[in-house]
C-alpha cells in the first residue's frame, strides 16, 4: 500500500512517514502543494493525506484540481481548522474524511484503514459475519451462534459499523461521527457506555469474546486467532 | 453580548394598530415630542397673531363709536348754550327725522322722564340716570320686525332736570366683531390642522433618517459587519453624521478582521507544536515497554495536552460563533428529534450513573438552526448535569409556548444561586472555588455563543432543587 502525504511542518510530516513506514506502508512524501498534485496525478498511490494550509497550493485546490482530473484516489484531509464549516468545505472539495490537528496517530491510522477498505468490501452485501456473529441487513436482526440476539436500533447500527471494520481499530471519535452523526466530543464517557452494553449483549454468554477494547485508542471487533 | 445590554433604541413606529400600550410607546418618541413641540409653538403663534388682529380691530370700531358720541354731545350742548331748551329740542327733533336717525338715539325728557322730543318713546329701560357713559339696549323696528339692538351712548343733564340721551346703535359693531371672531377661529383650526400635520412629516422626516442609523447598527451588531448607513448626498448634519458612523464601522471591521485573522493564526501556530508535543509523547508511549513505569506518566502527559487543546478549541469555537460568522447556516430543525437523540446518546451513561433521564417532547417544534451545534450545546448541558446533580433525575423536555420553541434540561442537584447565574456564562467562570472537577469553564459560554447564533435566549432557573436550564427559540410553524 503506497500512501502520498502532503505535510508542510516537517516534523509531522516525518513523524507520519516514520509510524506508516512501521504500520507497513510506504510513504511519498511531499511539503509544498504542488509538488503533491503532481505526484498524486500519476494515481499510484492507494491513499493521499493532505494538509490544508500548504504553500505554493492551498490544500483543498490540491484536492479540486485532482477530482477535476478524475483522480478518485480516497484522501484524507488535516487540518487545524476544526469548526464544521471547515470540515464540509473540506468534504465537498472532495475529502473522504477530516482530520483536526492535533490528531492521535492511532486516531489517523484507524481513520486511514477505514478509507482504504472502502470499496474494497462489498457494501452490497446483505449480511455481515464475523466468526459465529451474524448480521442480517435485511431483517435486521443479530445472531451469534445461531441464537438470536435483541438489540436495540442504536446499538444495531453500532455494531453494523464495527462490524464493517471488523479487524481494525475504530476509535470513539470516528463511532460518533458514523453512528450518531455528532461532530464534537462529549466530555462523558457516553460511547464507552453505549459500548458495553453492546459488549453485554454480543459477547457474555459465548464462550470468547469478539469485542475488545483497545487501550488509548478506541475498539476493535475481531475474531479469535 | 453589547447588543443585548443596549437598551432597545426607541423609533417611532406609525403604523402599528392603536392601543394603549402603543400609545405610550407614542408618546415616548422623540418624533412624538418633536411634532408635538413644533404644535405648540406653531399654534402659540398663530393664536398670538389672531388675537392681536381681533384686538386692534375691535378698539378701533369702539374708539370710533366714542368719538362720534363725543362729538355728538358736544355739539348738542353747543346748540343749548346758544339757543336754549326750544333751540335744542328742535335740533333733536330735526337729526331724529334725517339719516342720523337710523345710527343714532336721540331722547330729550321733562324732569319727570316724559319725553319731549327724540326717536325712541321712552326711557330705555335698566340706564341709570346719573352716570354720563352708558351702554343699553332698545327695541327697534326694522323692516317691520322688532329686533333687540346694542347701543352705546352719553347723557346730558340740562338744568332745571331736564336729560339729553344721546346714544349710537351699535349692533353692526357687534354683528363685525362676531364676524371677526368666526373668521379667526376657523382661521385658527386650519393653522392647527396644517400646525399637527406639518409638525408630523417634519419630524418623521426627521427621524426617519435617526431610523436608519438605528437600523444598521443593529444589524451591525447582530454580526453584519459590513453595512452601511446609507447617504442622502445632502452634505447636512445628517450626511455628515453618517459619514462618521461609517468611518468607525470601517474601523471596527477592520479590527474585528484582523483580530479573527490573528486567533486564526494563533490557532495554527499553537496549535502546531501542541500537536508535535502530543505526537512526541505518543511515540515515546509506543516505544516503551507495556508495563513500565514511565507509562502512566506519559499518559497523563498526553490527557494534559488533550485538555489544553480543547480549551483552545473551545475559545476559537465561540470566537467563531460570537463574530456571527456562522449565521447563514441554518436550516430547518425538529427539538424533539435534538432532544431524542440527545437523550438516546446518554440515556445509558445517566442510567450507569445512577441518574434518570426522562424525556418530554411535543411533536413539531421546529426552529431555525444547525443540528450538530444545537446537540452540542445539550450535549454540554448534560455532560454538566451529569457532573454535579449527583443521582437524581435530568429531565429534557421540549415544547411551545407563547409562539416560542423551549427546550429545556432540568437536575436536582445543588442549583446554582441566583447571584451566580449570569456570571457562569462568562468564560473560565467555575463556581466552585478549588477548580476540582474537571472542565474548563467554556461549557456554558459555548452553549450561549450557540443559543444566541439563532437568535435564542438561555436562562437559569430554579428547579426547587436543582437547576433548569431553559432555551427558547422563536418557533416556525409546525
Amino acid at each position: 500500500m503506497k500512501i502520498l502525504v502532503v505535510e508542510d511542518d516537517r516534523e509531522t510530516a516525518t513523524y507520519l512517514a516514520k509510524g506508516l513506514n512501521e504500520s507497513g506502508y510506504t510513504v511519498d512524501c511531499v511539503n509544498d502543494g504542488r509538488e503533491g498534485l503532481f505526484l498524486a496525478s500519476s494515481g499510484d498511490h492507494d491513499a493521499i493525506i493532505l494538509d490544508r494550509m500548504l504553500p505554493g497550493m492551498d490544500g483543498l485546490a490540491v484536492l479540486g484540481g485532482l477530482r477535476a482530473a478524475e483522480i478518485r484516489t480516497p484522501a484524507l484531509i488535516l487540518s487545524a481548522l476544526g469548526s464544521v464549516d471547515d470540515r464540509v468545505k473540506g468534504l465537498r472539495a472532495g475529502g473522504d474524511d477530516y482530520l483536526v490537528k492535533p490528531f492521535a496517530f492511532s486516531e489517523l491510522l484507524a481513520r486511514l484503514e477505514a478509507l482504504l477498505r472502502r470499496g474494497a468490501g462489498p457494501m452490497t452485501a446483505t449480511k455481515l459475519r464475523i466468526a459465529d456473529l451474524e448480521l442480517d441487513l435485511l431483517t435486521r436482526t443479530v445472531k451469534r451462534s445461531g441464537k438470536t440476539i435483541d438489540v436495540l436500533p442504536r446499538e444495531f447500527r453500532l455494531l453494523e459499523y464495527l462490524m464493517r471494520n471488523a479487524g481494525h481499530v475504530v476509535t470513539r471519535t470516528m463511532l460518533l461521527e458514523h453512528v450518531w452523526d455528532y461532530h464534537f466530543d462529549p466530555q462523558t464517557n457516553v460511547i464507552d457506555v453505549h459500548v458495553s452494553r453492546l459488549r453485554q449483549k454480543i459477547d457474555k454468554a459465548f464462550e470468547y469474546p469478539l469485542l475488545h477494547t483497545v487501550r488509548g485508542a478506541g475498539y476493535c471487533l475481531r475474531a479469535p486467532e | 453580548m453589547l447588543a443585548a445590554k443596549l437598551p432597545l433604541l426607541v423609533v417611532s413606529r406609525w403604523s402599528t394598530p392603536f392601543s394603549l400600550r402603543n400609545a405610550r410607546r407614542l408618546v415616548r418618541t422623540h418624533a412624538f415630542r418633536l411634532a408635538a413641540l413644533y404644535f405648540l409653538v406653531f399654534a402659540a403663534s398663530v393664536l398670538g397673531v389672531l388675537l392681536f388682529v381681533y384686538w386692534t380691530s375691535a378698539s378701533f370700531i369702539e374708539q370710533q363709536t366714542e368719538a362720534t358720541l363725543d362729538a355728538e354731545i358736544t355739539g348738542l350742548a353747543e346748540q343749548y348754550a346758544q339757543r336754549g331748551l326750544s333751540g335744542l329740542i328742535q335740533i333733536v327733533a330735526a337729526r331724529s327725522a334725517g339719516d342720523r336717525g337710523d345710527a343714532m338715539v336721540y331722547l330729550v325728557t321733562d324732569p319727570n322722564g316724559n319725553p319731549l322730543a327724540g326717536n325712541i318713546s321712552a326711557w330705555p329701560s335698566g340706564v341709570p340716570v346719573h352716570s354720563t357713559a352708558l351702554s343699553f339696549t332698545l327695541d327697534r323696528k326694522v323692516n317691520g320686525q322688532v329686533e333687540v339692538h346694542r347701543a352705546n351712548g352719553r347723557l346730558f343733564h340740562i338744568p332745571g332736570g331736564f336729560r339729553l340721551l344721546v346714544g349710537r346703535d351699535i349692533s353692526d359693531a357687534v354683528a363685525f366683531r362676531r364676524q371677526v371672531r368666526s373668521t379667526l377661529l376657523w382661521a385658527g383650526l386650519i393653522a392647527l390642522g396644517v400646525g399637527v400635520v406639518g409638525g408630523t412629516i417634519m419630524s418623521r422626516n426627521l427621524l426617519r433618517r435617526v431610523e436608519q442609523v438605528n437600523r444598521t447598527s443593529e444589524r451591525v451588531m447582530a454580526g453584519n459587519l459590513s453595512d452601511r448607513v446609507p447617504l442622502q448626498g445632502t452634505s447636512d448634519e445628517f450626511d455628515q453624521l453618517a459619514v462618521n458612523l461609517n468611518r468607525m464601522l470601517d474601523q471596527i471591521e477592520r479590527l474585528m478582521t484582523s483580530m479573527r485573522e490573528v486567533t486564526d493564526d494563533v490557532a495554527h501556530d499553537l496549535k502546531t507544536p501542541l500537536s508535535r508535543l502530543r505526537t512526541r509523547l505518543e511515540r515515546a508511549l509506543v516505544e516503551l515497554p507495556e508495563r513500565s513505569s514511565q507509562n502512566e506518566a506519559i499518559r497523563a502527559a498526553i490527557d494534559e495536552a488533550d485538555r489544553l487543546l480543547a480549551t483552545f478549541n473551545a475559545l476559537l469555537s465561540i470566537a467563531e460563533l460570537e463574530s456571527g460568522a456562522r449565521k447563514n447556516q441554518r436550516e430547518r430543525l425538529d427539538l424533539e428529534e435534538v432532544a431524542r437523540s440527545a437523550a438516546e446518546l446518554y440515556g445509558p451513561v445517566a442510567d450507569e450513573k445512577g441518574f434518570g433521564l426522562a424525556l418530554a417532547t411535543e411533536p413539531g417544534v421546529k426552529i431555525l438552526g444547525e443540528r450538530h451545534l444545537l446537540s452540542q450545546a445539550l450535549a454540554n448541558l448534560l455532560d454538566n448535569a451529569l457532573k454535579y446533580a449527583e443521582g437524581a433525575a435530568i429531565e429534557i423536555s421540549v415544547f411551545r409556548r407563547d409562539g416560542k420553541a423551549v427546550l429545556e434540561v432540568a437536575d436536582h442537584g445543588p442549583g446554582i444561586s441566583e447571584a451566580d447565574r449570569e456570571a457562569v456564562f462568562d468564560r473560565f467562570v467555575r463556581l466552585e472555588p478549588s477548580r476540582t472537577t474537571p472542565g474548563n469553564g467554556l461549557g456554558l459560554s459555548l452553549v450561549r455563543a450557540i443559543v444566541r447564533q439563532y437568535d435564542g435566549t438561555v436562562e437559569l432557573h430554579d428547579n426547587h432543587p436543582g437547576l433548569r436550564v431553559r432555551f427558547e427559540f422563536a418557533a416556525l410553524p409546525a
